[in-house]
């Protein structure tokens, strides 16, 4: 007893503790994108260690620059298409059938409850709205990952964070987050898992708590836990039913058995009322720099930008689509929508949101992380304004000089039709 | 092992981010000496010239707090390494950063808060400021031509062992099947 989700994981997957304080834990997934990959693949041909520990443990996807743009980007994506081919690596995500990581990954189902997962990147903390202890690592961690099988963690402490009530209308899991970092601050989590917990977590869909886990990061913890449940076995069910024989209680009875123990000792409890947040968006050039969209309506913006790893989810698009149906954009507004995978394109497209978009004057690009850091797809020019329902508001980082409000899709939906930051309760 | 001593670069600011240390655009390189040339190119901070002198000449960052923060590239120590920097001395680190400094074999070093001020105060202004570190018995020193200061940082010994073994591909590839 006694022991929160984290350490239930750790003690688990624990392989070696070669030093006090340093674990070696065994990995259930290390997934891989087309940016970080390249550099560890090659670095093991060249010290004729071209292998994997388990290839039906690797996840491969090329998803930041996709299709490639140029040489380099092509250069990068071929190799790691080469090295999932040459190590006979299924699950390897190509074009046409690739999408942002943190959204295919878990629709394929390859993430369960009190996993290990790791990835060379930093938003891999999204997993962890399943239950598993989920992290970002550097290129190196992630080149033993693929070897070994194994990484090392400091053992995390626990910030838990209590969300008591209910969000009303027009206010969404991104500005919960969005108000949770401003309380915590950027730095306010390093080295700690946090978890959600609460009334308004346990009714949230599994897109939300991924919303909420993504940007755990965003306050430097480890990752970030909502713990597996109902909600969390509805979506995983068709995958994991035959490892429970059809019974659905058993698994959601082990699922549970992941959960913190009540006793479980935490570092810090923080309570978060939901039930008073309004929409709200980030200033400035840190994520914790945060303002309600009442005070920042009117800001005027060039581009809006609705997509990625924290929402381009069906969910996502629904909200937009509720706001955006019969409208039109501003003149001024280039508004970019990108489905984070193609099953949720094709989703949007089966439901009537792409038409909807298309006709508000939206480009619809294919599932990529593109725009979101800069790299294709929407880079902001010196000067330019982008709504985004992104994770990062850094400086330079949709585009250098460019400026990036975060916000939640229906914020940004509104945002697009009057051309200037808009609380999208004016729409609901 | 690397040598953690040299010339200060003074980074004064909190939170400075990997996009900051090495912006997006140049992740398409594969070769890490491409990345050198944009180091902190896009860093916000007054007066800070990415392509000074102070840059090409130091070894050791002394900055303050969250440093490294954001994305996971290891592009960002990789950047720092090709230029020569093997030492960073903060109040603070992102975990990813940290890992990734003593995942390559390079020194990040976490002082206490006042400790970083004290050093602020006392040698920011001045343009001769070096700093040696002995990982042994844990002490850095801080020299200009006109003074010199001791601190002891901890370290553990798990961070020693990848400081001694080159890095954690070094290291794991050793002790694990």
């Amino acid at each position: 007893m006694k022991k929160t989700i984290a350490d239930k994981i750790f003690d688990k997957h624990l392989r070696d503790e070669p030093f006090p304080g340093a674990y070696v834990l065994d990995l259930d997934v290390v997934m891989c994108h087309e940016i970080t990959t390249p550099t560890a693949i090659l670095d093991l041909v060249e010290r004729g260690k071209d292998r994997v520990f388990d290839k039906t443990k690797i996840k491969a996807v090329i998803d930041h620059v996709t299709p490639s743009k140029d040489s380099k980007t092509a250069a990068q994506a071929k190799v790691l298409r080469d090295w999932a081919r040459r190590n006979d690596i299924k699950d390897f995500f190509d074009v046409g059938r690739n999408g942002v990581c943190h959204a295919i990954f878990p629709e394929k189902g390859f993430i369960r409850p009190g996993y290990t997962v790791i990835m060379g990147d930093s938003h891999t903390c999204t997993h962890g709205a399943f239950g598993a202890f989920s992290a970002g690592v550097g290129t190196t961690d992630l080149e033993v990952g693929i070897l070994k099988g194994v990484c090392a963690f400091r053992k995390p402490a626990t910030i838990k964070i209590n969300i008591n009530g209910k969000l009303q209308k027009g206010v969404y899991a991104k500005d919960l987050i969005l108000h949770i970092i401003s309380v915590l601050t950027v730095n306010g989590a390093t080295d700690h898992v946090v978890e959600f917990h609460g009334e308004q977590v346990s009714g949230m869909s599994m897109e939300s708590r991924m919303t909420l886990s993504n940007m755990a990061v965003e306050m430097g913890a480890t990752t970030g836990i909502c713990m597996p449940d109902e909600v969390t076995l509805d979506f995983l069910w068709k995958f994991v039913k035959e490892d429970y024989s059809n019974d659905k209680d058993a698994a959601l009875a082990d699922f549970k058995s992941w959960h913190s123990d009540p006793d479980a000792e935490y570092a810090r409890i923080v309570e978060i009322d939901a039930s008073s947040l309004t929409p709200v968006a980030t200033v400035g050039y840190k994520p914790d720099q945060v303002k309600t969209m009442e005070e920042l309506s009117g800001t005027p913006v060039d581009q809006v930008y609705l997509g990625s790893c924290t929402n381009g989810r069906l969910e996502d698009l629904a909200i937009a689509a509720s706001i955006l149906e019969g409208k039109t954009i501003a003149d001024s507004i280039r508004l970019i929508i990108s489905p984070a995978t193609p099953e949720i394109y094709s989703k949007a497209l089966d439901a009537g949101y792409i038409k909807i978009f298309m006709d508000a004057g939206a480009c619809l690009t294919n599932p990529t992380c593109g725009a979101c850091l800069g790299m294709s797809n929407g880079v902001l020019d010196a000067g330019e304004v982008c709504a985004s329902t992104t994770n990062r508001n850094f400086n330079g980082r949709m585009g250098k000089g460019g400026m990036v409000h975060l916000m939640s899709p229906a914020s940004a939906a509104a945002t697009a039709i009057n051309g200037k930051i808009t609380d999208p309760r004016e729409f609901l | 092992m690397k040598k953690f001593e040299g010339k200060v670069l003074f980074l004064d600011r909190s939170d400075i981010n990997t996009d900051e240390i090495i912006p997006a655009k140049y992740l398409t390189e594969i070769e890490k000496s491409a990345l050198g040339p944009h180091l902190l190119e896009d860093l916000k901070l007054e007066s800070f010239d990415p392509n000074s002198d102070v840059l090409k000449q130091s070894s050791v960052v002394v900055t303050r707090g969250n440093f490294g923060c954001g994305s996971s590239r290891e592009h960002a120590p990789w950047a720092f390494a090709e230029c020569g920097f093997y030492t960073i001395i903060a109040f603070g680190f992102a975990r990813i950063f940290r890992q990734n400094m003593f995942n390559g074999g390079l020194l990040a070093i976490e002082l206490p808060e006042e400790d970083i001020e004290e050093i602020f105060n006392k040698y920011a202004s001045s343009t001769d400021v070096t700093v040696s570190v002995d990982i042994d018995s844990s002490t850095l020193t801080v020299t200009s031509s006109e003074q010199t200061s001791s601190f002891d940082f901890s370290i553990s010994g798990f961070d020693k062992a990848l400081i001694e073994a080159g890095g954690w591909l070094e290291f794991a590839d050793k002790q694990y099947d």
